[in-house]
């Protein structure tokens, strides 16, 4: 991959501070608008077409590449330096929090090694306090989003259904590719759901079922635009469609799904207008003493030096929290808290996902027949939230609702394979356990729920005033309490899945069913779906950004991450931030143009 | 892909951003000031591809060279415990002959937190069972018979069941046990013995075939 343009530039139009989903897209949209734009990443390089281990097998690996403290997610997890920890990076938790944020420091992000779970959120999701009065609306509706959400499907490769369900909205004609076959483990569940009332419907991952139509969708995407429909369409022919194998997790080096290094970062670097500098920690927002930014401060994490970089335009797409701790970081004399912080509410209004799970052991699924089921290696199928008018009837006694992500059967053999099977065969070794293990061998299924949490008070980020990274910048201290709304839904998720279990026939592993959702519930930041420190509204004194998610107070600083979310529905955040942030992309492009900025 | 002159095009490139970045800097000083800029110092981490860390390995060249800590007497004693797990059968080789015990030393001998403390209980499982064989038959558990051995492993091979002194002995086997199975059924022979037929390149994807569809009574 080309880090840089052979021109040095030094007079930058955007400083974009991340190369995930938002800064990826942010850097993308802006340099084909012909804007130039410099792209500073925390994280070294790194090259998905070079450095995916493709094909690789646990055997090849350290402890047959199961989890470390180094490696959470596994050995070939695309993740570089990060994970619950990065090295020389600490966070805090004030007392009685036990908050887990996932980092990575690496060309793209998490984008690198994400579930590719690309879900619209729908019409109720933009305006849920008009609908049940509980944290607060959106600026903007689902329709204005909508176009957003259908151009980032056909940029960015995503496969689904045209299912049109209640709050779960159909994408436009030509917007997505066909969803994959469903699996047996798919195919079995959807049978037990429907008796059940719980709709079984084709997902929506950013994973290529048939290649891109270099032909016809740049100048779609792009019209009158001839720089953009040249890198777009030179991208797009450079990828090639799934080939059914190999963990979407590890990376992509065919580029069937969606990384930010495969699909946003080379078409902009194609544009000439764009430089990347890697293993830039960004400091702070430098400002003028009329209150604009100027650009940001970094340090060089290769020869630790501080570095200063100049912009007329500011764009934080860091991640949520590192966003929120840029900004709190970046004190002057006209910003005493913080740029863009006159509210108090930088940090404020912390999301993340409310996660629960359970699996279960399917006897109709013992000695099946072999085959191959690894497919796109993400789901095929998924539940969406079903339940909206019981709940809003009261029903429930919770009031947001939550997706079923689910799967199972027989994958390639790793860490943890049969780990258990002791209680299903009365501790069987020998000849015998052999035998076992074939016959079990694709019957266990794994169901998790992922449901919408409320903002509240309770949960937030701050500077913790007492400790400092290796690079001499303040940390952060999160607070994190769930309400009864999330405890109640996961308590409602379990007994779900365990109901399902039962309905195909099977059994829950352990033999018992949480009934307390307080300790059925994920940590605050385990399902990694952080959004919310800087939401977006009508008004500057309970927001922190406008509806174009420009801030209030520094007119050319702009946030294209998960920050600006008001709301986290349960729908994955990563689609949004995409169409979110093209969105915002096009106003400050506007906005440049008329000289506002 | 992995060619040398597109590292030195990228290192140019960086090398070439960094003079304008220098130049950008200088003329911010004015409201910024930072610190004079060194030289970077000759020796800096590479500008492309894995910095070869325990967070940053290269993936395509994997490494476990952490020392091994197991004794050649405890691997014997664990090969013959390994193959009372997984035996040889009609199908497949036994687990000490798909290389278990050496990835249950690797596991063991880990620098992580979880992998110490399961060390502790090989270990001591594996003193135990030697005890235990000396206690009943006189002899390690390496020369015991196929019939002394299933005297000693039904007593601590489920630990629902098993007695109250045989409780730690119950935890040790369900470990090596768990471990000989991730041992085993990721090598070629034990893939194939679960007829694991994954992991390959496909033109598309069809879905479950008839067969299997009726043993779920979809069909």
């Amino acid at each position: 991959m080309f880090l840089q343009n052979p021109k040095s530039q030094t007079n930058y139009d955007v400083i974009v501070v991340g190369s995930g989903a938002g800064g990826g897209m942010a850097a993308y949209q802006l340099a084909v608008a012909g804007l130039k734009v410099l792209v500073l990443e925390a994280g070294r390089s790194y090259d998905p077409v070079r450095e995916t281990p493709m094909f690789k097998l646990p055997r090849e690996a350290p402890l047959r590449g199961g989890g470390t403290r180094d490696k959470p997610f596994g050995f070939y997890d695309a993740t570089v330096d990060g994970g619950w920890e990065v090295p020389g990076e600490p966070y805090t938790n004030a007392p009685g929090t036990d908050f887990r944020w996932w980092r990575s420091r690496m060309l793209g992000g998490r984008t690198n090694h994400w579930g590719r779970i690309s879900l619209r959120m729908g019409p109720y999701d933009f305006k849920p306090k008009t609908r049940d009065g509980l944290g607060a609306d959106w600026p903007l509706t689902y329709e204005e989003l909508a176009p957003y959400y259908d151009k980032t499907e056909m940029l960015i490769g995503v496969y689904g259904g045209d299912d049109d369900l209640e709050n779960t909205p159909r994408s436009s004609p030509g917007a997505l590719m066909p969803a994959p076959a469903p699996r047996a483990t798919e195919l079995l569940t959807r049978k037990a759901c429907t008796p059940l009332g719980i709709p079984v419907i084709p997902a929506h991952l950013a994973i290529m079922t048939e290649r891109q139509d270099a032909a016809t969708l740049p100048r779609k995407l792009h019209p009158g635009n001839r720089l953009a429909q040249r890198v777009l369409a030179e991208s797009m022919r450079s990828r090639q469609a799934c080939f059914w194998a190999t963990p979407c997790g590890w990376g992509c080096s065919i580029k069937a799904n969606f990384q930010s290094t495969t699909v946003l970062l080379p078409p902009a670097l194609a544009t000439g207008n764009c430089d990347i500098v890697p293993d830039a920690m960004v400091r702070e927002v430098t400002v003028d003493k009329q209150g604009r930014a100027t650009g940001v401060s970094y340090i060089d994490r290769r020869t630790r030096t501080d570095r200063h970089v100049m912009g007329k335009v500011v764009v934080l797409a860091a991640s949520a929290c590192e966003t929120a701790r840029i900004l709190l970081n970046s004190k002057s004399s006209t910003f005493p808290n913080g740029v863009s912080n006159g509210s108090g509410l930088v940090g404020k209004y912390l999301m993340d996902t409310v996660g629960a799970g359970i699996s279960g052991q399917i006897p109709a699924l013992e000695n099946c027949p072999p085959h191959n089921t690894d497919g796109a290696s993400g789901m095929h199928m998924y539940m969406p939230w079903w339940l909206y008018k019981e709940q809003l009837a009261g029903q429930l006694g919770f009031a947001r609702g939550y997706h079923v992500e689910f799967g199972g059967g027989r994958g390639m053999p790793g860490p943890g394979i049969f780990g258990g099977l002791e209680a299903y065969t009365q501790g069987a070794y020998g000849k015998r356990y052999k035998e076992e293990a074939r016959r079990y061998y694709g019957s266990f299924m794994f169901f998790d729920g992922r449901g919408e949490m409320i903002p509240n008070e309770d949960c937030y980020c701050e500077l913790d005033p007492d400790v400092v990274d290796q690079w001499g910048i303040p940390v952060l201290r999160f607070h994190w309490k769930w309400s009864d709304h999330e405890t109640k839904q996961a308590a409602h998720m379990v007994k779900t899945f365990s109901e399902v279990i039962q309905a195909m026939g099977g059994t829950v592993v352990g033999n018992r069913v949480e009934t307390d959702g307080a300790r059925a519930i994920a940590r605050g930041g385990q399902i990694i779906h952080e959004v919310g420190t800087c939401r977006m509204g009508t008004d500057p004194a309970t927001s922190v950004l406008n509806e174009w998610c420009q801030s209030w107070e520094v007119k050319n600083l702009f946030v294209t991450d998960g920050a600006p979310f008001v709301s986290n529905a349960d729908k994955n955040p990563t689609l949004s931030i995409l169409a979110l942030a093209w969105r915002t992309c096009d106003r400050l492009v506007e906005e440049l143009k008329r000289g506002n900025l | 892909m992995s060619s040398d002159g597109i590292d030195r095009r990228d290192a140019l490139k960086l090398i070439a951003a960094a003079g304008g970045l220098t130049a950008a800097a200088s003329s911010a000083e004015a409201q910024n000031p930072a610190p004079a800029q060194a030289t970077p110092p000759a020796r800096t981490l590479p500008l492309a591809g894995p910095r070869g860390t325990p967070t940053d390995p290269d993936l395509l060249r994997p490494r476990a060279d952490w020392p091994r800590k197991l004794s050649a007497g405890e691997l014997a004693t664990l090969a013959v415990l390994c193959d009372t797990i997984i035996p040889a059968d009609a199908k497949s080789p036994g687990a000490a002959a798909a290389g278990v015990p050496a990835y249950i030393n690797e596991y063991v001998s880990a620098p992580y937190d979880g992998q110490m403390r399961d060390l502790i209980r090989v270990r001591g499982g594996l003193a135990w069972l030697n005890v235990e064989s000396g206690k009943r038959f006189g002899k390690p558990f390496a020369r015991l018979s196929a019939a002394e051995r299933a005297q000693i492993c039904d007593d601590i091979c489920y630990l629902p069941k098993a007695k109250p002194e045989f409780q730690a002995a119950a935890r040790f086997f369900d470990l090596v046990r768990d471990l000989t199975a991730v041992g085993f059924y990721t090598t070629e022979a034990g893939m194939k013995d679960l007829q694991y037929v994954g992991n390959v390149a496909l033109p598309r994807f069809d879905g479950p075939p008839p067969a299997v569809l009726k043993h779920l009574g979809l069909a």
